[in-house]
């Protein structure tokens, strides 16, 4: 679950950590109250959503008026904000954070993921702080400490000073980095992150560090024991039949093709798409209908499908297992049924009774084509997508 | 001669008389597996499935002998599952539930490391070793006993894999599901050291999915320490970059751990690479005499 820039701000600030003095705004009309609280003459305005790459998209902004300030609010409030990692429709600008401005002297780098070749949680630091980041990563690795944190013994304290002085930093700053450090890893662990980043870390004018800026993820699986945290959701920012799906544990994603895809399973998912592509089609998305695969999931996975417009042929590829094949193609029939799917449905069961189901899919009377095998249903999928 | 698993391994349940537990150590014992008891804290005393239950593992394990135990307890449990079992002395813990968080299973891991345990999962299939001893969710019935080891990411790949193995009447030595979570307990590397060694072992398949980087390790690997035959398949060629595909495993970031990669790291440590799943059999058909 990802946070927006001004949450990932307010748990820092709860952890002690500098960040500016700011105010979240959804409304233009409160501006002028957020402007007068933070004072000061100029502001840094950023549109908050779930995404980086904002500064060059024009979602960052520093204003150096309230009418400035406010014209930004106009601007983006209720619009789309399009960067390099959203979609081409972009993510919905619900609120704008107006932030005291900063002088900076120095950007840095400061974040912090599961590493899941050494499964410890690694922290990275750089010199090279702000929009190049990746490049550097690639290009220059040895410019990025890093500092594995042992999940029995937790930080300590060293850890930070070795990275402070690999950074080049002195005197007070040395102090500073490693309560940041040793903050950060605590709040890390506490909240249950799966990535953590500062980007830029910044050393302001008068010789301090702030996080300019934070992106947060939460593990998901660990919602159930982080009450507060799970308030900070903004389903606002993922995409409509994602979040519909997710409420009926099912896993889907939409993408740009027009032949629909049901499977269970997502490694088996994935490998329907690719072979949907291997034979000349596209896939409209991924989705996984889960372990039990009964009528009223596989209902829902339908509508869902087939809420997408573009969806002209739907690909259902069951891989039975224990659950018995003839009452999966029940569940198929009935959800076919009660939705009036009207595109031509492809089915591939395998697995327990699979000859009975299949026989129960081809007297149904619906306009459902058995496969014998997963090739020959990618087969007849791309071929009637290109016939529609 | 198989891996992890035969037809003498006991196996003790956890979570033994909840919906999941029940259910599948059922068909476990209609298969044939050496199911020896099971745990479930508050019910020890109670006889479940013909077998006894206890409330500890310890008891479990100082009554029955286990070295085994297969978990399906929820998920905010499971970190204490894993460790109760660990602390018990079993050898070998296979755990299937999914949705474990991911710090949890960082400690869990480093304690297993710790002691020497051997931790299959989370998130995964289960183990099989043919006509012997089946831990785990896959339906027994596809199975074969062959010459085939098999490891995989994902549930139902494996099924797909197992399935074409034994069509081809190869069969299968056993079957290792690590699972897709992002910290397993094992990896594709243990269980393919594990193949090396194993003599009814004559052929490999290996099923990774895009995200991370455990595919292109195992890579390497293989190119040093693999003198069977290996045939890869990996799932996730046409998954766009940043999406996530609901397997935390398959998170692609940043040109790292995509598809391509995987193949040409593994093409290139001599392993058989098949762009398609119904492919595998094909590949296997191409390593030799069989």
């Amino acid at each position: 679950m990802n946070l927006h820039e001004y949450q990932a701000k307010q748990l820092f600030a709860d952890y002690g950590l500098p960040v500016s003095k700011g105010v979240v705004v959804d409304d233009v009309d409160k501006v002028a109250a957020a402007v007068k609280k933070i004072g000061g003459k100029k502001w840094m305005v950023k549109a908050q959503v779930h995404a980086g790459g904002r500064g060059k998209a024009g979602g960052v902004k520093l204003a150096d008026s309230v009418e400035d300030v406010r014209g930004f609010a106009e601007q983006w409030l209720g619009k789309n904000l399009i960067t390099y990692q959203t979609d081409a429709t972009g993510q919905p600008v619900n609120r704008i954070l107006v932030e005291a401005c900063t002088n900076i002297s120095q950007e840095l780098y400061l974040g912090a993921v599961v590493d899941r070749s050494s499964s410890r949680i690694v922290f990275m630091a750089s010199m090279e702080g702000g929009v190049e980041i990746e490049k550097v990563a690639v290009e220059t690795p040895e410019k990025i400490l890093k500092a594995p944190i042992d999940p029995i013994m937790g930080p300590h304290s060293s850890q930070g000073r070795k990275l402070a002085l690999g950074l080049g930093l002195e005197g007070d700053q040395i102090k500073q980095f490693i309560e940041l450090f040793l903050g950060l890893a605590k709040l890390f662990q506490d909240l249950d992150l799966s990535l953590l980043e500062i980007n830029p870390l910044v050393i302001t004018t008068e010789g301090n560090f702030e996080c300019l800026d934070g992106k947060i993820i939460i593990d998901s699986n660990a919602l159930y024991r982080q009450p507060k945290l799970k308030k900070m959701m903004d389903p606002s920012q993922d995409d409509e039949r994602e979040v519909l799906a997710a409420q009926w544990d099912l896993n889907y994603v939409a993408l740009d093709g027009n032949i629909g895809c049901m499977v269970n399973g997502a490694g088996l998912a994935m490998g329907t798409m690719d072979i949907i592509k291997t034979h000349g089609g596209k896939p409209a998305n991924f989705l996984d209908v889960g372990g039990g695969t009964t009528k009223d999931k596989v209902t829902e996975a339908f509508k869902i499908i087939l809420s997408d417009e573009n969806v002209v042929t739907v690909l259902v590829n069951i891989f039975g297992g224990i659950v018995r094949c003839d009452l999966i193609a029940e569940g198929v029939i009935g959800a076919v049924q009660e939705v009036g799917v009207q595109v031509p449905v492809v089915v591939r069961l395998e697995g327990n009774n699979s000859e009975l189901g299949r026989e129960v899919l081809e007297n149904s009377g619906f306009n459902i084509v058995v496969a014998s095998s997963l090739s020959e249903a990618a087969e007849l999928s791309v071929a009637l997508a290109e016939d529609a | 001669m198989s891996i992890l698993v035969d037809s003498n391994t006991k196996v003790v349940c956890q979570g033994f008389t909840g919906s999941q537990g029940t259910f599948h150590s059922e068909q476990a014992i209609e298969y044939g597996t050496n199911m020896v008891g099971g745990v479930t804290p508050g019910k020890g005393g109670l006889i479940h499935l013909g077998l006894p239950v206890f409330d500890t593992m310890q008891e479990a394990v100082d009554n029955t002998g286990a070295e085994t135990s297969v978990i399906y307890v929820p998920a905010p449990f499971c970190k204490d599952a894993i460790l109760e079992a660990a602390e018990a002395d079993i050898r070998l813990i296979v755990c299937i539930t999914e949705g474990i968080p991911i710090l949890d299973m960082i400690a869990v891991k480093a304690k297993c490391d710790e002691l020497g345990v051997c931790l299959i999962g989370p998130n995964c299939p289960g183990i099989i070793t043919p006509e012997q001893c089946k831990i785990g969710i896959m339906p027994g019935y596809i199975h074969l006993p062959g010459k085939v080891g098999i490891v995989s990411r994902s549930g139902t790949l494996t099924y797909e894999a197992v399935k074409q193995t034994t069509d081809h009447g190869y069969g299968q030595s056993s079957c290792v599901g690590i699972g897709g979570d992002p910290i397993p307990g094992s990896s594709f590397i243990d269980i393919l050291g594990m193949f090396e060694k194993d003599p009814q072992t004559e052929a490999i398949v290996m099923i990774g999915e895009i995200g991370g980087t455990s595919e292109e390790e195992a890579a390497a690997f293989i190119k040093e320490n693999v003198s069977k035959p290996v045939v890869a398949y990996i799932a996730g060629v046409t998954a766009p970059a940043g999406k996530r595909m609901g397997h935390a495993g398959a998170i692609i970031s940043g040109g790292k751990g995509t598809a391509d990669e995987k193949f040409e790291a593994l093409n290139d440590a001599g392993v058989i690479t098949v762009r398609s799943l119904t492919e595998i059999g094909a590949g296997l058909a191409k390593t030799g005499n069989w």
